[in-house]
């Protein structure tokens, strides 16, 4: 690991002046950490933000959740409020990682944790997102977990949240703050697309701060549900899931996919179809195949089309019972 | 290695306080281990995906492979060495170990499962996670699931889970 100052930043301008000028943001630490073990980070300085008061979940006024940026997941997964009204946001989270990770790793880390493609972290490979230009070894060689939609031909990587897949879901909202002032960009739009810049991951400004991620109250109704598919029973990360989420009313369906874009996929043209005839079986097919008429899958993952199609379809049937 | 590289910092390991200066780069773990001869917590993968370094911060289950020393002043950092708990006595009745290698970082994270489950807490295979049902009973299943990110590379997983299942009825 490469040698590095550290510090805790005393408040939020002390550590967006560090971030301004270089430093990296240290929250939990359960992927920056590890990957500067392995060299594929090497911050010169980190501020830890871990000590500024950006941790809890309150109540908005329009009776959604504003979740701090410093939350740990495990407190998040455990917030009443989040498992009443967000059943599906809490799921996602206990799906993820192992307990002694979910204690340690905040909600902003989570968002910006980076993907688990090996050839990303292993620095003794090409790779277009640790190093632009370099190619991507992925899209010729193993890539059984990689994207099945929305990747292009200079990286195939998949977004690792879980967490991030029921936010999506649910319209959520990411606030930050830079020194000249803060703003909010939601989540959908948060991944930008991979086209030929995959070493851009967010759209966050430079040196901008995560501070909170903001649920809408509007119009969710607490039948929603996560399910995740993986290839062990437990703490491995998803081959293909799916949160879904019924509106306030009951009528209309939000659905995200993980596991199989290099963003929280926010299934829209299935939400679309959906909308056009009852909550049937048929329909629910109909919707998965239509959302994933997109799909191109490489010669090693076409099983993620049928995966997710069925898992879409399972779970649309779960909170519609 | 210039000063901005090292940090002198109080760790409080087990109620007591050390004071240490650390490259800044040290993991908990490493200096738990090498720096305070606590050799309880153990390096396994050194990626946080084995358990076997778990210990207790301010209560809760961590990967001190993963925790800067740095990042972990102020704590109270509980270790293997520390705890005083009937999973000790029920491990060694059920046989929960082989070669026990695993063994302090099991025990250390069932310790922290406990008290996560007390405060009601669901989990992934937790049928219901709303917090007006009553937190689901501890299980082979649930056991298994809150304990997955510990591993035991000789098997002793029935053995293991039966130690904690009895401890927590």
């Amino acid at each position: 690991m490469k040698e590095f100052a550290y510090r805790r930043a005393t408040d939020l301008r002390d550590a967006l002046i560090a971030g301004s000028t270089g430093a990296r943001y240290l929250g939990g630490g359960t992927n920056l950490v590890d990957l500067m073990k392995s060299g594929v980070e090497a911050p010169d300085r980190l501020v830890d933000v871990r000590w500024l008061p950006l941790a809890g979940i309150r109540e908005t006024p329009d009776g959604g959740l504003l979740i701090g940026a410093t939350t740990t997941n495990s407190d998040l997964a455990a917030h009443p409020g989040v498992r009443r009204r967000y059943p599906a946001l809490s799921q996602a989270v206990l799906a993820g990682a192992s307990g002694q990770l979910r204690n340690m790793a905040t909600v902003g880390g989570n968002l910006l944790q980076r993907t688990r493609c090996g050839y990303f972290a292993d620095p003794s490979y090409a790779c277009n997102k640790r190093l632009p230009g370099s190619g991507c070894p992925a899209i010729a060689g193993q890539h059984h977990n990689h994207a099945v939609l929305g990747w292009s031909p200079h990286c195939a990587a998949t977004h690792p949240s879980d967490m991030a897949v029921a936010l999506v879901a649910f319209d959520a909202i990411v606030r930050y703050e830079t020194l000249d002032g803060g703003g909010e960009i939601p989540l959908e739009e948060f991944y930008p697309p991979v086209g030929d810049t995959p070493q851009r991951e967010t759209a966050l400004p430079p040196g901008a701060l995560i501070t909170a991620v903001v649920l809408p109250g509007s119009a969710v109704s607490p039948r929603s549900r996560y399910r995740k598919v993986r290839e062990r029973a437990s703490y491995a990360f998803a081959t293909v899931s799916v949160a879904v989420g019924l509106d306030g009313d009951g009528g209309s369906a939000r659905i995200a996919l993980g596991g199989v874009a290099s963003r929280p996929w926010r299934a829209r043209t299935a939400e679309s179809s959906l909308l056009a005839g009852p909550p049937t079986a048929d329909g629910f097919r109909a919707a998965a195949d239509a959302e994933l008429s997109a799909a191109r899958p490489l010669p090693g993952n076409g099983y993620k089309v049928t995966l997710a199609r069925n898992l879409i379809v399972a779970v649309l049937e779960e909170v519609h019972a | 290695m210039t000063d901005d590289h090292r940090s002198g910092i109080s760790l409080r390991v087990n109620g007591v306080t050390h004071r240490l200066t650390v490259d800044n780069r040290t993991t908990l773990l490493d200096a738990l281990r090498e720096d305070l001869g606590r050799t309880g917590p153990k390096k396994g993968c050194d990626h946080g995906q084995c358990g076997a370094c778990t210990v207790l911060l301010d209560g809760r289950r961590v990967v001190s492979c993963l925790t800067l020393a740095v990042a972990a002043e102020g704590a109270e950092v509980t270790t293997i060495e520390g705890v005083e708990h009937p999973l000790q006595a029920a491990f060694v009745a059920h046989d929960g170990f082989q070669c026990g290698f695993c063994t302090s970082g099991q025990i250390c994270s069932a310790v922290g499962m406990l008290a996560e489950h007390a405060a009601g807490w669901p989990s992934a295979v937790t049928a219901d996670v709303s917090p007006d049902t009553p937190p689901p009973t501890l299980d082979a299943a649930e056991v298994r699931e809150r304990l997955s990110g510990n591993l035991c590379r000789c098997g002793a997983y029935p053995a293991i889970v039966r130690a904690v299942i009895e401890v927590a009825g």
